[in-house]
């Protein structure tokens, strides 16, 4: 790890104007990638900025009826939250998806938006990486490359964004609260993220000097008719080959609204507000399952190694949604799927 | 990337209360909580695994909950309570988990087994495990290459109280 400063941020301001005067700074919360990515030489910040005691740790009801969880609360506390169990499960479920217990007590619900991708081009500094070194090309493209993008990459990266909680917050609508030096704003989860383009090394749309102070859920969790399942190498604490957050509406055995949103397959969360339009108002089936499974996958493009993903893909998620349809998510302790 | 600052910061007062004893140390701040506790003050009882994070071996306690110290700094943790193996045990008698682990045979080398322990103790903090299978997927983060992982499950149920 480099050496670095250290300053203890007193409160959100300080943290932002600790930013402001030193381009090179960076925050840690939970540290658990950002920590990581030093001892790999892949991150080298000239100071850290100590966010951890900051009070943004409450998860509280908002007035249009949702949630407004706390930058810093970690994913743990947040997946076992009694408001998250009951009214947005398909986020708890997500959560405990992935990493591990540990990983998961220490990781905050920010930290976890800002984390980047499991490359192992990327981590690996003897090799060329655009995201890593602008401009020195991508390993990824003609090498091991069976775990990366099939939608939205480009020939500079074909990374993918590896968190599972952000596929379900995308499913589900959030959006980001963000302060920085001239006030606060917010943006949809959807947008924070961003593809790679020519600039694969920018994965957001926060600003230099910007910080998340929290994530809002809107009211409907849909909490009855929700799956998410995730297809790995290993049963527990491995990323995602492909992931699937589902969540559906239903009167009687019509859709009047579904979310779908895939993991693993991009740079960022992939949704299609068309794929999910196509299945309102019609019958909760395999096929017309299918079919928004081929909305959303449409401009779907292999790499040499990963073809598998596509209808890997398509298969989980028409699982998925049937999961979520029958009211029968999956589990993420007993891993048969059913 | 950023260029690498030559400038050395001094060194930060940190205080860590450990297994019940209060520690002052004088720590740069790359300092990993792991090698604050084995370096500075030669508790080497937490192993250094993968240094990581992916195999668990650093787990330990702070304020009750279980974290990898290894990607843990320890200044960050100025006044927490941190739990290791060496503060399980209570005067002469075994921390349940130290006594299942025994008596399930639930380790080889035993370089994860600290780690496990911890890792374990954390677990039954939560008490969101109920069974077998909600131990396997929640001991996840702690890997055994000696393959002991049947026998540390029945260990933990041991501890727990259920079959």
């Amino acid at each position: 790890m480099n050496n670095f400063q250290y300053s203890r941020a007193t409160d959100v301001a300080d943290a932002i104007r600790l930013l402001n005067s030193d381009p090179d700074a960076k925050l840690i919360a939970g540290g658990t990638n950002l920590i990581d990515l030093m001892k790999e030489n892949v991150e080298r910040p000239s100071r850290l900025i100590d966010i951890s005691r900051l009070p943004l740790g409450k998860i509280e009801e908002t007035a249009q009826g949702g949630l407004r969880i706390g930058a810093l609360v970690p994913n743990s506390d947040l997946a076992y939250h009694p408001q998250v169990e009951q009214r947005y499960p398909l986020l708890a479920s997500a959560i405990l998806a992935g990493a591990s217990a540990q990983l998961r007590n220490m990781a905050s619900v920010a930290g976890n938006l800002m984390q980047r991708t499991r490359c192992a081009y990327f981590y690996d500094t003897a090799t060329p990486c655009n995201k890593r070194s602008p401009g020195s090309g991508c390993s990824a493209v003609g090498g091991h490359n069976r775990n990366h993008a099939i939608l939205g990459a480009s020939p500079s990266c074909i990374a993918t964004y590896p968190s599972d909680m952000c596929v379900a917050l995308a499913a589900l609508g959030a959006l980001v609260h963000i302060a920085g030096p001239t006030g606060e704003r917010r943006i949809a989860l959807e947008d924070f993220h961003r593809l790679p383009g020519d600039t694969p090394h920018i994965d957001t749309n926060l600003g230099a000097s910007e910080m998340i102070i929290a994530i809002e859920l809107p009211p409907g969790g849909f909490s009855r008719n929700y799956s998410y399942l995730k297809v790995r190498d290993r049963l527990s604490y491995a990323f995602a080959l492909i992931s699937v957050a589902a969540a559906l509406n239903l009167e009687g055995n019509a859709i009047s609204e579904a979310r779908l949103a895939l993991g693993g397959v991009a740079h960022k969360p992939w949704r299609s507000l068309e794929a999910e339009q196509s299945l309102r108002g019609r019958a909760a089936t395999a096929d017309h399952f299918a079919h928004a499974a081929d909305l959303l996958l449409q401009g779907a493009s292999a790499a040499s190694h990963n073809r598998f993903k596509i209808e890997l893909a398509r298969r989980a998620i028409v699982r998925t949604m049937m999961q979520a349809a029958s009211a029968a998510p999956q589990s993420q302790a007993h891993k048969k799927i059913a | 990337m950023a260029q690498p600052s030559h400038q050395v910061p001094e060194r930060i007062p940190v205080t860590l209360v450990v297994n019940g004893t209060k520690r002052d140390l004088d720590l740069a701040p790359w300092t990993t909580l792991l090698d604050a506790l084995r370096d500075h003050l030669n508790m080497t009882g937490t192993k250094k695994g993968c240094d990581h994070g992916q195999c668990g071996a650093c787990t330990v306690l702070v304020n009750g909950r279980r974290v990898n110290s290894c990607l843990t700094l320890a200044v960050i943790k100025d006044g927490a309570e941190i739990t290791t193996i060496e503060g399980l045990a209570k005067d002469d008698a075994l921390h349940p988990l130290q006594q299942a682990f025994i008596d399930h045979d639930a380790f080889q080398c035993g370089y994860c087994t600290p780690g496990q322990i911890c890792s374990a103790a954390g677990l039954l903090a939560e008490g969101r495990a109920k069974n077998a299978d909600e131990i396997r997927e929640l001991m996840s983060g702690n890997l055994c290459r000696c393959g002991a992982y049947p026998n540390i499950v029945a260990a933990i149920q041991q501890a727990m109280g259920r079959p």
